[in-house]
């Protein structure tokens, strides 16, 4: 164990790092499916004990990003590190120091919650004097000590995945990997998740690195890498990426869209595009700008919406176009990229 | 290090976190802790074998049906035959065999489903060699297999088997052996197939004939050439053939009936002596675990 320390200083136990030594460190990062490049080389780090957030719509890369990392998908360019391991080189020394949270669920839904958190613990070798006041600690901070006995399969989704939560912390990983920890529950249920996740941060002392195409979530992060079409096109905090937008969003239904388009750049200089439906576009104040709007437009307006920027509209800023349209668009893509990916498995 | 981090002792934890982080470090791979890995693999297949109740008796059925109905109904016919051997006596190694076989080859399928609903990627992500993994499994398989072999052993008396301490013994061992082999079959066929559905038929399509080819039925002298070049080729004869000759070594028959029902299996007139053959059905077994093993290594 003492060589395991001294040939790595990032596995010190709870000593504060040199700055250096950032949790993730991904350069020039790749990944082809034959044509499909899934992940057209990225650069970012993550620095211990942030929540760090990857936003983007489904089929963004996301998932293949996160799949690199954890060791499951061999990069095909650049390198990444985790815990100061490289992922394509060292992948046991990876899987030691990391919490996986997958998507889908990954228990064994015949076993109790309990014996699915001993498999967990036996299989990463925890210390066997550790195993029971640890999987205690874990599960109680997740609320299921009391459900230890029952079958997973009696869980409700939300338990399952903090359950899944807890198992992946079982090892003390350093790093906690979560991918879409929310998806397909119910708006309770997220909330609660992210109350564990936060409350995980302080106790832990973990860095959490998750995607999500919840806007909504994403504003829990430290920081957010906004991913599209395979690359990282902004990366910083919320609050950062919201006041760099600097213009409320106006989305208005009107009775000929194309007329109001074509009004809006002529007289207004503003360049209004269709979004989920609507003529959509930003402007500083627009809670003033409506009225003048309604003055001057000369095409008939049905409804009119203003909204504060959001992440959202950081998206729509660099990408040109709002997360709900990119994804129908990546959808078809997707389920293209997905079966080249099964089939060369 | 980022500005969210904790200084150390002046924060202030939430209040649901009373008591004092366990530390866990993770040790680097040793031979402790593939054993670990090994055993904890074994023991889930324990653990759901033992949840599954309704496997343990249906399981039996089917060897029920062969030894007792088939074996009572036939042995009316072929009594003129078999000089005074009682036919369930006869087929009732072949019998133990096929039920290990198929509580071997249900154990193994689990990996498919394992696959399906995702734990397999647990385990697969393990920082654990896949060997260990493999080793688990099958021995988890061959566990299960033999309990139910153990099940059938107890019922020997039923069918004219003698609980002569040493046959039992015997029996218990090369019905091991098999459980182990299949099992690592199993879990090399599973490495390529994906869905339940084709796992099912493809070990339908090697067990049957692997049973009706290797003489569970029938003594192995005197056939077609077509079928004892058949028969030769089936590893489960090396199984069956080694239990008979322990089971009829344990019997008061007659020179005729020794050499008629319990011929042994002969390569081109060479007796195979009844530790060679388990030796081939160990060396098919290891063979065939170490594809599995291969097979998965390369998986991800």
């Amino acid at each position: 164990m003492s060589a395991a320390t001294s040939a790595n200083g990032a596995t010190a136990t709870l000593a504060p790092e040199p700055s250096d030594s950032a949790a993730v460190v991904v350069r020039g990062l790749e990944k082809r499916y034959g044509e499909i490049e899934a992940v057209r080389g990225i650069d970012f780090d993550v620095e211990r004990g942030e929540i760090f957030g990857f936003l983007g719509p489904n089929g963004a890369g996301k998932s293949t990003t996160i799949s690199m990392l954890c060791t499951l998908v061999l990069p095909t360019g650049g390198y990444a590190r985790v815990a100061g391991h490289d992922v394509a080189h060292d992948r046991d020394a990876v899987r030691r120091n990391i919490g996986l949270v997958f998507q889908d669920t990954t228990l064994d839904g015949y076993l109790s919650a309990e014996q699915n958190m001993r498999l967990h613990a036996e299989l990463y070798g925890v210390p066997r004097e550790l195993v029971g006041p640890r999987m205690q600690q874990v599960m109680e901070m997740v609320g299921l000590w009391e459900r230890r006995k029952s079958a997973v399969n009696t869980f409700s989704g939300g338990m399952k995945r903090r359950l899944e939560i807890a198992r992946g912390l079982m090892h003390s990983p350093r790093v906690l990997f979560l991918d879409e920890p929310t998806v397909g529950l119910d708006p309770q249920t997220r909330a609660s998740i992210w109350a564990y996740i936060s409350e995980l941060k302080v106790a832990e002392d973990i860095t959490i690195f998750l995607t999500t195409h919840y806007m909504d979530e994403a504003e829990n992060c430290d920081r957010i890498a906004i991913m599209d079409k395979g690359k990282i096109v902004v990366l910083d905090t919320p609050e950062a990426l919201k006041a760099a937008v600097g213009k409320d969003r106006v989305q208005i239904h009107t009775d000929d869209d194309g007329a109001a388009i074509a009004a809006l750049e002529r007289d207004f200089n503003i360049k209004a595009q269709m979004a989920e439906g609507a003529v959509t576009f930003g402007v500083p104040g627009g809670e003033q700008f409506v009225p003048r709007l309604f003055a001057e437009l000369g095409v008939p307006i049905r409804s009119v919406s203003v909204s504060r920027p959001s992440l959202d509209d950081v998206f729509m800023l660099h990408t040109g176009s709002t997360i709900r349209d990119a994804e129908e668009d990546a959808a078809t893509n997707q389920l293209r990229t997905m079966a080249r990916a099964f089939g060369r498995r | 290090m980022a500005s969210t981090a904790v200084p150390t002792g002046s924060a202030t934890p939430p209040p649901s976190l009373t008591h004092q982080i366990a530390a866990v470090r993770v040790p680097r791979s040793s031979l402790r802790s593939e054993l670990r890995a090994v055993k904890v693999v074994w023991q889930r297949e324990l653990i759901r074998f033992t949840k599954d109740r309704l496997r343990i008796v249906t399981s039996l059925v089917q060897p029920f049906l062969f030894l007792f109905v088939l074996g009572t109904g036939l042995s009316r016919l072929a009594s003129a035959g078999t000089h005074g051997v009682n036919l369930r006596t006869f087929v009732y190694p072949g019998v133990l065999c096929m039920a290990v076989m198929f509580i071997a080859i249900f154990s193994a399928a689990s990996i498919v489903w394992d696959r399906e609903f995702g734990f397999l990627r647990e385990m697969m992500v393990a920082p654990v060699r896949r060997s260990s993994l493999v080793i688990g499994k099958c021995l988890g398989g061959a566990t299960v297999a033999a309990f139910e072999g153990v099940i059938l052993i107890c019922l020997a008396g039923l069918v004219g088997v003698p609980y002569a301490p040493i046959l039992l013994l015997e029996i218990f061992g090369l019905q091991l052996l098999v459980a182990f082999s299949i099992t690592a079959f199993g879990v090399m066929a599973a490495a390529r197939v994906r869905q339940m559905q084709s796992f099912m038929a493809l070990t339908q399509m090697i067990i049957l004939p692997m049973y009706f080819l290797s003489g569970a039925l029938f003594p192995v002298s005197g056939l077609p050439q077509w079928l004892a070049i058949l028969n030769r080729l089936d590893p489960l004869t090396y199984a069956v053939d080694p239990m008979r000759r322990a089971v009829f070594a344990h019997l008061k028959i007659s020179a005729v009936a020794r050499h008629l029902l319990d011929p042994g299996v002969t390569w081109w007139g060479w007796h195979l002596p009844g530790l060679f053959e388990a030796g081939v059905v160990a060396l098919l077994g290891l063979l065939m675990l170490s594809i599995a093993i291969f097979e998965f290594s390369r998986i991800e």
